[in-house]
């Protein structure tokens, strides 16, 4: 039996058994609503509720019902699909990148974190879609057989790759999410009682009966598509940022764009994490499997990415200068000192310096601490994409052209809205699917849990 | 009348002692139901390596190709078009702005096709009937299975080897 060092932490607290681990992510499950679970969906499907009718409105009326121009004809969409596929980086890296190092730490928290990742997905995909103008042509963006000349589409495009590239992470994970769904939902199928849900539970669980045979496919299908999603996530980002890179805009076309957004995506889908997963551990009572280390870890790989996003932010300012591009240097100096110079300091602060104040243990292991400055990162990655979008953007080449961006009611009202959704799904999740990898736990019970440990240090 | 063996143990460890032990004797081991994967214990019950990853490679392979030819046929072939200064008139000339789809398309067909294949090998796919035989083996007890069928020995035999090792519970059906 593997063996780990008895100076590491453990990762299960308490004197658990395989019992004990099914019990307590299938009981929340099996219980009654609790009364929070209520009030908290209630508010947020009516804040998605609202969002849908601002979709509608906007898709009704026109995009001229967002604050666009002339000038900045780019703003809170892209900002908040740039922001929201950040978010979604996280679970997958979780779950591929963590599984390649052999991290035994990711189970406790690479079910919800994949969860999240798919829903910051959809709700990323909200934005190119509305933004089209007219969604229900959106299929012009597949290669089809057509009845324009044979027109395609350009597969030179950056905005294509990204076509390919977000349905592509989102199936994907998609798929690796629900494959290690699968025997946990046995496992609750063969808890339930009532009838109607374990007909459910039975059809989700695709007969799934756990012998030998299926573990080792199992094993070797999690490893397999580990390895291949790890290479995806760095590239749909990268995708991402040559939406930008690739134009002539300056402030945009800049070769640093593919790493800079990758780290800025781990950094800020960490964030999201933490945000979540605070709250779900101690609404759900799982304080035992996700606790203070799991939360120092995350805010460790917090901290790296912050730094990283940092230097890369330092980095733009100096190749700026160092271009002697006049052009480039205007835009990086009109970014710091200009009308949306509040944004980039919003920006600076919340990503560069707040995160550094992770150095502290005391601060890496405080829950109120790392709860705080999640918010605070988020807000920060927020400002980040708009900080990049619109102010590149609002100094044309000729000064008559010169203008500024101002939000509108319903480009706020999608945004929350979108916010709204992704709460409604993240909630319907934590209500009815197990919310940790209960069958992975097991397998490190023994070496990682802390009777164990105990046991084996005497 | 041939039978099976279901011997139910409450501990991992424990179903890789009694399963060295039985294999030891002689005895094949038809299936072993856990709740999470064992490790270690395939070799011992004569279970081979899967072979997803290469159906997964060759799959991938399918989608780089297609990708390839699907780009070429769209921008070289039928319709090419010049593109900010950027003519498509050869692959070869234009291929570095194909590699993103193409990687992406591959990632999607080997992962596509690799889940696809083990839902299917598995026999796993919606409204499937389970068919472990205890529902606590989807919980903390483990369940070898063993037949009269596949083995030389008689029942009486199995059940005086199966006896010896440390288990929780025996069942024994008609088959």
């Amino acid at each position: 039996m593997q063996r780990e060092a008895a100076i590491r932490e453990p990762l299960i607290l308490g004197h658990k058994t395989y019992k004990d681990i099914t019990d307590d992510v299938v009981g929340p499950i099996m219980g009654p609503a609790p009364l929070g679970w209520k009030i908290m969906i209630t508010i947020s499907s009516l804040i998605a509720l609202y969002g849908v009718g601002c979709i509608l409105y906007l898709l009704s009326t026109g995009i001229g019902t967002w604050g666009l121009n002339k000038t900045v004809d780019w703003a809170w969409d892209i900002t908040n699909f740039v922001w929201w596929v950040g978010i979604g980086h996280a679970g997958t890296l979780i779950s591929a990148v963590l599984l390649l190092f052999r991290q035994k730490w990711r189970m406790a928290i690479n079910r919800s974190a994949e969860a999240m990742t798919i829903f910051a997905v959809i709700m990323a995909a909200v934005f190119p879609g509305i933004h089209m103008g007219r969604i229900w042509v959106s299929y012009w963006v597949l290669p089809l057989p057509n009845q324009f000349g044979s027109l395609w589409v350009n597969f030179n495009s950056p905005l294509l790759w990204d076509v390919f590239a977000i349905s592509t992470y989102f199936s994907v994970s998609l798929v690796f999410w629900y494959i290690g769904l699968i025997p946990d939902f046995a496992t609750i199928r063969d808890r339930m009682t009532k009838p109607l849900p374990k007909k459910i539970y039975s059809i989700l669980s695709f007969g799934w009966s756990g012998r030998a045979k299926n573990w080792t496919r199992f094993e070797e299908v999690s490893l397999v598509l580990a390895g291949i999603a790890t290479p995806l996530v760095f590239s749909v980002h990268s995708i991402v940022s040559m939406d930008f890179a690739t134009s002539v805009i300056p402030g945009w076309h800049t070769t640093i764009f593919p790493p800079y957004f990758v780290s800025g995506a781990v950094f800020s889908g960490f964030a999201m994490v933490q945000t979540l997963l605070l709250i779900m551990r101690k609404g759900m009572k799982l304080e035992n499997y996700i606790h203070v280390k799991h939360v120092e870890y995350m805010n460790i790989v917090i901290i790296v990415t912050g730094s990283i996003v940092g230097v890369a932010y330092l980095t733009e300012l100096f190749i700026s200068w160092y271009s002697g591009v006049e052009y480039e240097s205007y835009a990086f100096i009109n970014r710091f000192s200009g009308p949306y110079s509040w944004a980039y300091w919003i920006m600076m602060t919340c990503n560069v310096i707040s995160p550094q104040l992770f150095w502290f243990k005391k601060i890496r292991r405080s829950l109120v601490a790392t709860f705080a400055l999640s918010i605070v990162v988020n807000i920060g990655m927020w400002f980040e994409r708009y900080v990049i979008i619109v102010t590149s953007l609002h100094r044309d080449y000729l000064p008559s052209s010169w203008g500024e961006f101002h939000a509108t009611s319903i480009d706020i009202g999608i945004f929350i809205g979108t916010i709204g959704i992704f709460l409604t799904l993240f909630l319907a999740f934590a209500r009815f699917f197990p919310v940790l990898a209960l069958n992975e736990l097991k397998t490190i019970l023994k070496s990682s849990g802390e009777s164990y440990k105990n046991e084996q240090a005497k | 009348m041939s039978k099976i063996f279901h011997v139910m143990y409450d501990d991992d460890a424990k179903v890789m002692v009694a399963a060295k032990s039985l294999v030891g004797q002689g005895i094949r081991v038809k299936d072993v139901y856990s709740p999470f994967p064992i490790h270690g214990i395939d070799p011992i019950i004569g279970i081979k390596r899967t072979r997803l990853a290469i159906a997964s490679f060759m799959y991938a392979m399918t989608g780089t190709s297609l990708a390839l030819l699907g780009m070429w046929y769209f921008m070289i072939h039928d319709w090419p078009m010049n593109i900010g200064g950027k003519p498509s008139f050869s692959l070869i000339e234009n291929v570095t702005a194909f590699l993103p789809v193409t990687f992406e398309f591959s990632v999607l067909c080997g992962a596509h096709g690799m889940a696809l294949t083990y839902l299917l090998r598995n026999g796993t796919l919606p409204g499937m009937p389970a068919t472990n035989p205890d529902p606590r083996t989807t919980d903390d007890k483990f369940v070898v299975e063993i037949t009269t069928d596949n083995n030389s020995m008689s029942a009486d035999e199995l059940e005086a080897a199966i006896r010896a090792t440390d288990l929780l519970e025996l069942s024994i059906k008609d088959a």
